[in-house]
């Protein structure tokens, strides 16, 4: 499946992001819920690029994993200023842009698997996917 | 911008009624926290009831937007409800992190108006 790469420069490109994600994901047979998540983590990481790194690229992925089964993988790359400290960011609450802080760790709880790579001054990486059967109930919880 | 691309805010005796039936673009989602704020003051509304029926995904800045909406009017003296949210936004809006805890909500249109009745009884006519 080849992935889709979306360039991140303008708010309306956020919309056309989330529009793609949403086709994505109904043609890999997400539940509604499941699509709602994917399209908000799209909202939100491609809103992060224009807000923090003046803009960047979105590639959207279909996954088909022997064990895992159908996914969609969310990557976000930019190169912008970097987030010093990632712990930090990861925190409720926390927001360098005068905001709710709700960006990044609500895109993990949305999410199955969440990665962020960041060097200052290089820029920044996620990767987020949703499998379409979420295996086990720790994954939800953590516990 | 286009007034077309407005949302209408509605007058039912003290109530104001809008009802979100598109996605929310940032600057149309601006204009309408603009434009409701205005038509409080405009009107003396006691109450704005939001209803949000339409809409299929709420993102942390449409979410902040609305617990921004409801905080300023709070300020005027005036109450919101958010009505009809679908199980995906209420869903998607706790794993955000954003519960909204200080905006009053309602299953639907008619149980908001309801409350939002009870609300203003209480309020009064404003001259206590």
């Amino acid at each position: 499946m080849q992935p889709m790469v979306c360039q991140i420069k303008r708010e309306v490109d956020l919309y056309l992001a989330m529009s793609r994600g949403r086709d994505l994901a109904a043609t890999a047979g997400f539940s509604q819920v499941d699509r709602a998540r994917i399209e908000i983590v799209i909202l939100e990481l491609a809103r992060n690029l224009l807000v923090h790194a003046g803009g960047g690229t979105l590639t959207l992925t279909r996954l088909n994993d022997p064990e895992r089964g159908a996914g969609v993988a969310i990557e976000s790359r930019d190169t912008g200023p970097g987030i010093p400290d990632i712990d930090l960011a990861l925190q409720d609450g926390y927001s360098t842009a005068h905001t709710l802080g709700a960006g990044l760790p609500g895109v993990r709880r949305l999410m199955d698997e969440f990665v962020i790579e960041s060097t200052p001054g290089v820029g920044t990486y996620v990767r987020a996917v949703k499998w379409r059967v979420t295996p086990q109930r720790r994954a939800i919880y953590g516990c | 911008m286009d007034s077309s691309l407005r949302i209408p805010i509605l007058k039912i005796g003290d109530i104001l009624i809008a009802s979100i039936q598109v996605a929310l673009h940032d600057a149309s989602a601006v204009q309408f926290k603009d434009d409701l704020l205005q038509k409080i003051h405009d009107t003396r509304a006691k109450g704005v009831i939001i209803d949000l029926t339409a809409l299929d995904v709420v993102d942390s800045f449409i979410g902040r937007l609305i617990a921004d909406i409801a905080a300023m009017a709070g300020l005027m003296g005036t109450r919101v409800v958010l009505t009809g949210l679908q199980p995906a936004v209420a869903i998607t809006l706790v794993e955000l992190g954003l519960e909204l805890p200080r905006v009053l909500t309602a299953l639907n249109l008619e149980k908001g108006l309801s409350v939002m009745q009870r609300l203003t009884a209480e309020i009064g006519d404003g001259s206590v």
